[in-house]
């Protein structure tokens, strides 16, 4: 299996190579023109050999992909990727995970998605034939470094080392066994890789000089859909991390967690300004350059990440790799530059921002804030590595940091998810303005005198600050969204007698882009609150004996019994804890946070018992034996708030699936409006749309 | 003389003044107990077993330098040290590494510094662009700020925008 993976992988390059060489020669032959009679074959032939080349490269990487798969199932330790992530007691769906535990496989991986996307992308040519060419070869361009990638410098089917072909394999890394590590790095790779459709999208219809916006609507889906995996990736990660790190937190500033919150950043700020220029025509240069940014920022964040450049806890695995994504890095920025500065006079805006209270000025500030986000998480980043270059000492850059410089930009950000939606195109008087913001300014004013008095004998320090800051902006933005539901609901039930349900159905289905967007901008809202809830954090930590109770907020924990066991992958061990509140018992069962240590490698896992409801989690950590009287340390954490976070996720998601589903078809009723001599007579009669009737 | 119409009631001003005012001094109250000041100091370096957490959050099985760091961390609070020669003296023994942030000294001041510098630049560059974009479209503008200021024409842009749920 190790041969014929390797065989399929080159033809795989063979193949993707030639839908670029092919594709590259057949699309220069169609922009500079000439007699094509004289040709052996004429560029569209060409064009359509480098498609299905694309196609054919597609069913090579797959099979390449499935050739791994079996090799881990069927423990085959010929092959040293195998021996290094997986052993004969791993179960079987982690041994799915062993194909992206490491570098060979997260590449080959990444090399499969890409050629996944590309066969959608390839497949719906019809669309726009020539538009799809161009993107179809940037494509394979990206593709055959990944491919040449895999085939040169890290072969996942490389032959074990020494050539002796050991009885049992090294095992997978025990962080990594957890059912969230099977789906979190697919869904972060599906976000990753499929940035690069818009992105080839954006350049090939740079460089035809494509006419209007078509490639805009095109791609639209493709980046949401792209946008939404990257979201729910970067999430389960959070949960991942908070469910096995054990420190009590979901996010720790880490430059893995970093380099996948940067695409995020920036790939959000693309969603909302090609909106600008979907609508009005403006922001081409701006909106091609942070597609052109997010794409490269995924590939900076491999090569901080993958090549040992800065050290992280979550780097799985290094290599020598870096000098290639550097190069591969340095042509990218070369050719999106060349084709920028050749095609600039093409991306005029047809209109310029009027006003500074209007929607264009507000997806303006949106992307300003996003995008100085991203300068800071990636200045954080690499200021480590600055700081050794010029000091010679390391600095270090932890939470801390962040919290003091990216929590701020947060809080400004959460205040635009509200203002924004409330302005209209061009200008918004501030009359109207004023209008819309009394109700939302009562609600906020209302949660921040609620978070004084429950907070009246709390410290307050910089994390409770912004905290109220939150609570208090996170209520005005989610009465303020509300608000547009409500409004647009009654009308409907006055126009069309409906009940409410069917009003907001009909609300909804009519702009599925609109609210499906307010829902993800309320899931936003929910998942800051979650995020306020941080600086109330409680910890307590003890050694227990049988009986020993500890207490933490309003919670007692007593001690049942500690007991250790074994099994073919692991030994454990765990306490049973009994939880009491006010003297009642909460749990049925008793909660048992243990830790287990595998017996492949003896490397030690942590794992978490937690106790979720809507107001906190009660997290409780077996963190070892005491040197000194041999019993069981346990370290209990209150977390606040944190199932919001879990939650606001949903909704986001949920919004977003709404605002990909193609608004109902509106039929036209006239109704006739009262309006002043200023307006043109063709105005004073409007459409109303109204749909179902 | 030139009256400045503020675009929002004074009362609401007066309350969103006294509200800043109410957080300012609630965020400049702090406790300095010594358990406070112990998880505060403990929060501002990092363990140097090689995790990367901070050095209350490290929970490595059988740590060898957390307990020995957050004993020093004790007997330096209860011998009287005020914070900064607390955190001299780690940085002494264990490097710049020990801190969970740059300093506020030499180059570690620019990586506090820049990301501000970048936003506010960018930010006042926004305005300034979009206040040149607004005023070089001079019979845009008008008609902007004519039909922005007509009580009518924004009822009836919002009841357009209400009843067919786009905008206008």
């Amino acid at each position: 299996m190790a041969a014929f993976g390797s065989l399929v992988l080159l033809i795989a390059l063979a193949l993707a190579a030639y839908n670029f060489v092919a594709g590259g020669v057949a699309l220069r032959l169609l922009a500079v023109g000439g007699p094509g009679g004289q040709r052996r074959m004429s560029p569209e032939r060409l064009a359509e050999t480098a498609r299905r080349a694309g196609i054919a490269s597609f069913v090579a990487v797959s099979a390449a992909a499935f050739a791994l798969i079996w090799s881990v199932l069927h423990n085959d330790f010929s092959i040293e990727y195998i021996v290094e992530h997986s052993n004969r007691a791993l179960p079987t769906p982690y041994k799915f995970a062993a194909m992206w535990s490491g570098q060979e496989g997260s590449l080959l991986l990444w090399a499969w998605l890409l050629a996944a996307y590309g066969l959608v992308l390839r497949l719906s040519h019809k669309a726009d034939v020539k538009l799809h060419a161009y993107a179809g070869t940037i494509l394979a361009a990206v593709q055959t470094f990944f491919l040449m990638l895999l085939v040169i410098k890290v072969p996942p089917f490389g032959g074990v080392r020494g050539g002796i072909i050991p009885e049992d394999g090294n095992g997978l890394n025990p962080l990594l066994q957890y059912p969230e590590m099977v789906i979190h790095p697919p869904m972060l790779y599906l976000g990753y890789v499929g940035f690069t459709v818009p992105f080839a999208f954006a350049l090939g219809a740079l460089m035809m000089r494509y006419p209007g916006e078509k490639w805009i609507h095109i791609t639209r889906r493709w980046t949401m859909f792209t946008w939404l995996f990257l979201t729910v990736g970067v999430f389960l990660g959070m949960h991942w991390a908070y469910a096995v790190l054990g420190w009590g937190g979901y996010w720790g500033w880490d430059p893995v967690e970093n380099a996948s919150l940067m695409p995020w950043l920036t790939g959000t700020a693309f969603l909302h300004s090609v909106m600008m220029q979907e609508k009005r025509g403006m922001m081409k240069q701006w909106n091609v350059w942070l597609i052109f940014s997010t794409f490269m920022l995924s590939i900076l964040g491999t090569l901080l990440t993958r090549a040992g450049l800065v050290s992280s806890v979550h780097a799985f695995a290094q290599s020598t790799i870096g000098g290639w994504f550097v190069t591969f890095l340095v042509i990218t920025m070369a050719v999106c530059l060349f084709t920028y500065i050749l095609n600039r006079d093409h991306l005029k805006s047809e209109h310029r921002v009027e006003s500074l209270v209007s929607r264009e000025s507000s997806f303006l500030f949106n992307n300003l804030v996003l995008l100085a986000a991203c300068f800071t998480i990636l200045w954080g980043t690499l200021f480590p590595v600055m700081s050794e270059y010029i000091e010679g000492t390391k600095t270090t850059l932890s939470g801390a940091y962040y919290s003091h410089i990216a929590v701020p930009i947060g809080v400004f950000l959460l205040l635009l998810t509200g203002i924004g939606p409330l302005l209209a195109w061009r200008a918004s008087s501030f009359r109207s303005y004023r209008r819309n913001l009394i109700l939302p300014g009562i609600f906020g004013a209302i949660a921040a005198i609620l978070f004084v008095i429950v907070h009246r004998k709390s410290q307050y320090d910089e994390g409770v600050f912004y905290s109220l800051i939150t609570v208090a902006l996170g209520a005005a933005v989610a009465t303020a969204l509300v608000m547009e539901y409500v409004r647009g609901t009654a009308v409907i039930h006055r126009q069309t007698g409906r009940d409410i349900f069917q009003s907001m159905f009909l609300l909804v289905g009519r702009n599925t882009r609109r609210y499906g967007g307010f829902l993800v901008h309320l899931g936003v809202v929910i998942i800051f609150v979650g995020f306020s809830g941080y600086a109330f954090n409680q910890t307590a930590e003890m050694p227990m004996g049988p009986g020993d109770k500890m207490n933490i907020g309003p919670y007692t924990l007593t001690n049942l019994g500690n007991t250790q066991e074994s099994n073919h992958n692991y030994d454990t061990e765990f306490s049973q804890l009994d939880v009491y509140e006010h003297g009642q018992k909460v749990l049925d069962q008793p909660m048992a946070p243990e830790k287990r240590t595998y017996l492949v490698n003896g490397q030690p896992q942590t794992m978490v018992a937690n106790h979720s409801t809507w107001r906190w989690d009660l997290y409780v950590v077996y963190e070892g034996r005491d040197q000194t009287n041999g019993l069981p340390i346990i370290k209990a954490f209150l977390n606040p708030l944190v199932m919001w976070i879990w939650v606001g996720l949903m909704v986001v998601v949920a919004g977003t699936l709404i605002a990909l589903i193609p608004s109902l078809s509106p039929s036209r009723v006239t109704a006739t409006v009262p309006a002043r001599g200023s307006l043109p007579p063709s105005a004073a009669t409007v459409g109303l749309a109204r749909s179902g009737d | 003389m030139r009256i400045l119409r503020l675009p929002f009631p004074m009362p609401l001003l007066r309350s969103l003044q006294a509200l800043l005012v109410t957080a300012v001094v609630c965020f400049s109250l702090g406790a300095t107990d010594p358990t406070e000041r112990f998880n505060e100091l403990g929060h501002k370096m990092m363990c140097t077993c090689g995790c990367g957490q901070v050095l209350l959050e490290c929970n490595h099985v059988g740590c060898q330098t957390s307990g020995g760091m957050r004993d020093e961390l004790t007997t330096g609070i209860a011998g009287g040290q005020n914070d900064s020669l607390i955190l001299q003296s780690f940085v002494q023994r264990y490097g710049a590494t020990v801190l969970a942030a740059p300093t506020t000294q030499g180059f570690d001041l620019v990586a506090w510094i820049m990301p501000f510098l970048v936003a506010a630049l960018a930010l006042v560059g926004t305005i300034f662009l979009v206040r040149n974009w607004a005023k070089n479209q001079p019979s845009l503008a008008v008609a902007a700020a004519q039909s922005a200021g007509d009580p009518a024409l924004d009822a009836m842009r919002e009841r357009i925008r209400r009843e067919t749920g786009t905008e206008v």
